[in-house]
């Protein structure tokens, strides 16, 4: 958990002083990512340097864990929270080893102990252990200099990590891989994280909450979510763009939206009985599955009205299919592909449980407003 | 050839000493600006100092110990000689490490000191060895005239050669110091090549 309490940055400057984080409360809870949102001069890196003292604040206190850490030694604080900066920051005198080891070697730790521990490191960001200890990090990517970055960062597991735009300046390809690599260490790890960032998509995709930063004040603190749905003023609005209702598509998967398993047809079922169920449904199409309830494809009222017989011998192929761990970005895409209004739902062994309808999305994104007011 | 050999002895002593002395110097003022200033302000104004203008100044002050001529103010000639390149190459090598790096540093939880250590000296130690070079090579030649206060070394076939009116001592004297700058040169190249940190190499 990091806390903040009244967190202020006063800069003296010789056109007169500027505050540059104001009374800045707000609380981390653990294993959670916080990302600190805003354009640049807002505020938001000064706050995350004040909690390492890279940046000494004005005034106001931060707790990590429920300790104040106003009274503890800069050193020994900073090596309990691991850092990651924008340039990376790997020493170049020194082995992909040496990089990652330096927190433990500092803390002193024993030789076999850090030793495995950066094989250990490695291999969780999928860099071969054998080709990149011994190497120096010019001999390296951007992508893969980043990855050790962070992964220098976790080397002493230190409960607490800082990010300040850490994934900034690799290009965009790169920047979604690391990013889901990252997401999927964090689901093991559950680090307390404060990241930095000034984008927007890369907030609501890494932040289980964002804080929106504007001239040294925190301007709102929410879940994304809520920040896209309920922006707290116009600043905020203008901030998250246009198309924010866009961007919530992919905070929600397709189990959340799905209606419940719908009727489907068999193949041993003849056409007319297929014919009978949409027009009860007034259904324009339905799913076809077979015996295990997998989807197979579709019998549409066409087919149904121009032949005779089963259903397993006359139906068109699947337009789509979502997976229930799908985001809903993901489906409309499908569905937009496919000019179709509704696509079956599978679980993870590809059975059928629910089908998801542009109505129902609609209907899901629209209920907060409504909510609102 | 024993004269070389004293002529290089005395510049190694001397550039060693140098090195002990101005490496923690130039360390130092990177953490005051003013004091940096004033550092390389008095580094400057020595090497503007002719090297037989010093050499006569030392007399009177040295004779006080009775080692008004010899090695010794030859020594401390080159040693004065020599502070201005080293300390300003670890002077400005220490300040151009690349801030993200001391930001890095600092932040994983390094003191000064482990900074210095581990980071920013390795770091420097290429443009040190640059500031050495400078030294040594600066300070053959004036060694040579250091002849003219029995400090020996190469200079002796110099000013033999001048005083007997004989070019040909004159020549060997010339040549004979200069092929030791060259070689001394290309010596301190390839130890400034050993001493840079592997990781740096492709970066030139």
């Amino acid at each position: 958990m990091i806390r903040l309490d009244n967190l202020t940055k006063i800069f003296d400057t010789p056109d007169g002083t500027i505050t540059a984080a104001d009374h800045i409360s707000m609380e981390v809870p653990a294993g959670e990512i916080c990302v600190l949102l805003g354009p640049s001069g807002c505020g938001k890196t000064t706050t995350l340097k004040m909690i390492n003292r890279i940046i000494p604040a004005t005034s106001g206190r931060v707790f990590i864990d429920g300790q104040d850490t106003t009274a503890m030694d800069t050193v020994d604080l900073r090596r309990n929270i691991g850092y990651v900066i924008q340039q990376i920051g790997l020493f170049p005198n020194m082995t992909i080893e040496e990089n990652i080891s330096v927190v433990p070697r500092l803390l002193g730790w024993q030789p076999e102990r850090y030793k495995a521990r950066a094989k250990e490191l490695l291999d969780m960001v999928a860099l071969d252990p054998a080709t990149f200890l011994k190497r120096y990090p010019n001999e390296l990517s951007g992508g893969q200099q980043q990855r050790v970055g962070v992964i220098r960062a976790l080397a002493a597991d230190p409960p607490v990590m800082l990010m300040d735009e850490p994934f900034g300046a690799i290009d965009p390809i790169n920047r979604e891989v690391i990013q889901d690599e990252f997401l999927k260490m964090q689901a093991e790890l559950n680090k307390t994280i404060m990241f930095v960032s000034h984008d927007i998509d890369e907030a609501v995709k890494m932040g289980d909450k964002i804080a929106i930063f504007r001239t040294g004040k925190l301007e709102q603190y929410a879940s994304p979510d809520d920040i896209l749905a309920h922006p707290a003023s116009d600043f905020i609005a203008g901030f998250v763009g246009s198309d924010r209702t866009l961007k919530r598509l992919q905070l929600v998967t397709a189990a959340q939206v799905m209606g419940p398993v719908p009727t489907f047809v068999t193949p041993q079922q003849s056409l007319s009985e297929a014919l009978a169920i949409m027009e009860r449904f007034e259904h324009r199409s339905i799913t076809l599955a077979n015996e295990r309830r997998e989807p197979i494809g579709i019998i549409t009222r066409d087919i149904a009205w121009n032949h005779q017989g089963l259903c397993g011998e006359h139906y068109e192929g699947l337009h789509g299919i979502a997976r229930q761990s799908d985001d809903l970005r993901t489906v409309v895409a499908q569905m937009f592909t496919a000019d179709s209004s509704w696509l079956p739902v599978v679980d993870a062994s590809g059975r059928l449980v629910g089908d998801i309808t542009q109505r129902g999305i609609t209907h899901h994104l629209g209920a907060t407003y409504r909510a609102k007011g | 050839m024993a004269l070389t050999l004293e002529h290089l002895m005395l510049v190694s002593i001397a550039v060693g000493l140098a090195i002990i002395t101005g490496v923690p110097i130039g360390v130092a003022i990177t953490q005051n600006q003013r004091a940096a200033d004033l550092v390389l302000y008095v580094a400057s104004v020595i090497i503007t100092i002719p090297s037989i203008a010093l050499f006569g100044l030392m007399i009177p002050i040295l004779s006080v110990i009775g080692q008004g001529i010899g090695y010794l103010p030859a020594i401390i000639a080159v040693l004065l000689y020599s502070q201005l390149p080293i300390i300003r190459n670890t002077y400005t090598a220490i300040n151009n490490v690349d801030p993200a790096l001391r930001e890095a540093a600092r932040g994983i939880g390094m003191t000064p000191m482990q900074r210095l250590k581990m980071v920013e000296i390795p770091l420097a130690v290429p443009v040190i060895m640059a500031g050495v070079r400078t030294a040594v090579v600066m300070n053959i030649g004036v060694m040579a005239i250091a002849t003219y206060i029995g400090a020996g070394g190469l200079g002796t076939y110099i000013q033999r050669g001048i005083s007997q009116t004989d070019p040909r001592q004159l020549i060997i004297g010339a040549v004979a110091v200069s092929l030791l700058a060259i070689i001394a040169d290309y010596a301190l190249l390839w130890v400034q090549k050993k001493f840079t940190p592997k990781g740096m190499k492709v970066m030139g």
